[in-house]
């Protein structure tokens, strides 16, 4: 693949990649309030379109005709850089994020990644250290977070951004060690080839259990501490004290209107997606699932595209549900809960993970 | 490879300037996110190298972890902007000499056997690679590696110890 092509290909998936993801962050939003009505046993939208499915892009409307507020007194530089910062460094990571194998679109194949590079021999390679550019981006994003609350001279927004950075440096620690067993298991730091790792089936004292070869089995311990440590890095219920409302009327975006609130309120879904996205990548197998072996080729490329989104639905699900369910914790329960439970967890998780590889050898 | 070189001058440029940045402004959080700045720009320049993982390592410890405490302090102290001094005495005797004699030594050095500087190859493919990076940390200076965390956990509780005596 020449230069010029790759360009253009490259352009026409971020492009789609982007369309798609913000798509998806926007009937997040619907979805969310649907099932938290169901849950609350009210209707959620219904105004807006059939089952209200207009109603993201009525808010979105909204969010564009809003007046721009920057209050007074606020550091006005940083209160503009913030929100922009919080989402680039949201929507960085899917860049990494490989959502199936290649695809064949006239003539041309290419990886169903953004930063997937085709080889003329038709291998695929991606960027070798995907887990640990979305570890850093992640930890980038919590000076969007931070700048917010401080630039906005609140109180509000001051102890909602303390409590946000806190909370997010915190959880990072318990969030990266819960993955130290799934990269002892694959012995990459590849997404593509971690996924490519969990390939098949289980196989016991040489029996085939038809159990996918997915790393939940072996790291279920991890996987609920990555689950934990990711509710509280994306400031969800019931880890949503930054937010909390009852308290520090929203936290560190208190002072912010129109867009600028729109683009903190989208970085906060693209996380989730990404915190899902992961979560699918790392243990459940990511596009792997049934073929069809009848139907034709392009069906072919598209369907473990379809079974990783099956599974990123299942976390988003996951999470609302959750915010439907669970109150919130106290902020020294919080800090108590993720230094001395999920973090020691976390290393006794690696020591027994490591002990049982390098045993097996 | 031209990009490579258009790159590097581009972000070496932006590490210069939030370093000049970081001396120039008066208010700390600005000092702060200037540093940012250059961490982000040599992870950057690492990452040209083809160190990949001293890259991504840069950002998660420098930019994500010890400067996000650096500018949660500042944001705690709530610290103000400084005021502009006349800088010390100092200073000006020492450090305006030093930094003469420092850029006529290097400039001194480019001119003179700038030939033979740029020859210094990284001959391993592999270089900066996680895998050859872990072999060196976990087998070849295992014991210096040891240590140095025990250094760290030493100075944490140091750090306990002292706070705990200041409440």
């Amino acid at each position: 693949m020449d230069t010029t092509t790759f360009i253009i290909v490259a352009v026409i998936k971020i492009a789609l990649v982007v369309f798609i993801m913000l798509t998806g962050v926007a009937y997040t939003t619907w979805l969310e309030r649907k099932l938290v009505g169901r849950i609350q046993n009210r209707w959620g939208p219904t105004r807006v379109g059939p089952f209200g499915l207009l109603q993201p892009l009525a808010d979105g409307i909204k969010f564009i005709l809003k007046e721009d507020m920057i209050p007074d007194n606020v550091h006005k530089g940083l209160f503009i850089l913030a929100p922009m910062l919080a989402l680039t460094m949201s929507l960085i990571s899917i860049a990494v994020i490989p959502f199936g194998e290649t695809i064949t679109v006239a003539g041309k194949t290419t990886a169903l990644q953004i930063s997937g590079i085709t080889h003329s021999g038709g291998g695929i390679s991606d960027i070798n250290i995907g887990l640990l550019i979305i570890l850093g981006v992640t930890s980038i994003g919590v000076y969007g977070v931070a700048l917010a609350g401080w630039s906005s001279n609140s109180k509000y927004s001051l102890l909602g951004s303390l409590r946000a950075s806190a909370q997010m440096i915190s959880y990072e620690l318990a969030l990266g060690l819960s993955l130290v067993g799934i990269l002892l298991l694959s012995g990459t730091l590849s997404l593509r080839e971690i996924v490519g790792a969990q390939s098949g089936t289980w196989v016991l004292a040489g029996q085939n259990t038809h159990i996918p070869h997915w790393f939940i089995f072996p790291q279920i311990i991890g996987f609920f501490i990555y689950l934990l440590a990711a509710f509280a890095e994306t400031n969800r219920i019931p880890f949503d004290l930054p937010e909390a409302e009852t308290e520090l009327v929203a936290g560190y975006h208190t002072e912010y209107s129109s867009m600028k609130f729109a683009m903190f309120f989208m970085a906060e879904y693209v996380n989730m997606f990404t915190v899902a996205c992961l979560a699918s990548l790392l243990f459940f197998g990511g596009w792997h699932g049934p073929h069809i072996a009848s139907a034709p080729a392009l069906v072919q490329s598209l369907l473990p595209v379809l079974w990783f989104a099956l599974k990123v639905f299942f976390f988003i699900f996951l999470y609302i549900w959750i915010r439907g369910t669970l109150p919130r914790f106290r902020y020294d329960q919080l800090m108590a809960f993720g230094w001395k439970f999920l973090l020691p967890l976390a290393i006794a998780n690696i020591i027994v993970t490591s002990l049982i590889v390098a045993w097996r050898g | 490879m031209i990009i490579h070189q258009v790159l590097f001058i581009v972000f070496g440029i932006i590490c210069v300037a939030g370093a000049v940045n970081l001396l120039a402004q008066r208010h700390p959080i600005n000092s702060a996110l200037s540093l940012v700045v250059v961490m982000a720009s040599l992870a950057l320049i690492y990452l040209l190298l083809g160190a990949e993982f001293v890259a991504a390592i840069q950002i998660i410890v420098y930019a994500g972890a010890i400067m996000v405490l650096f500018v949660f302090v500042i944001m705690l102290l709530n610290a103000g902007e400084e005021e502009r001094t006349r800088g010390s005495r100092i200073a000006l005797l020492i450090g305006v000499p030093g930094v003469v004699v420092l850029a006529g030594t290097v400039g001194w050095l480019l001119v003179h056997s700038g030939g033979q500087l740029g020859s210094v190859s990284i001959s391993s493919s592999n270089f900066g690679e996680t895998h050859s990076i872990a072999r060196l940390l976990f087998k070849d200076f295992l014991l210096p590696f040891e240590i140095t965390s025990v250094l760290i956990l030493i100075a944490i509780m140091g750090a306990v110890v002292l706070g705990k005596r200041e409440g």
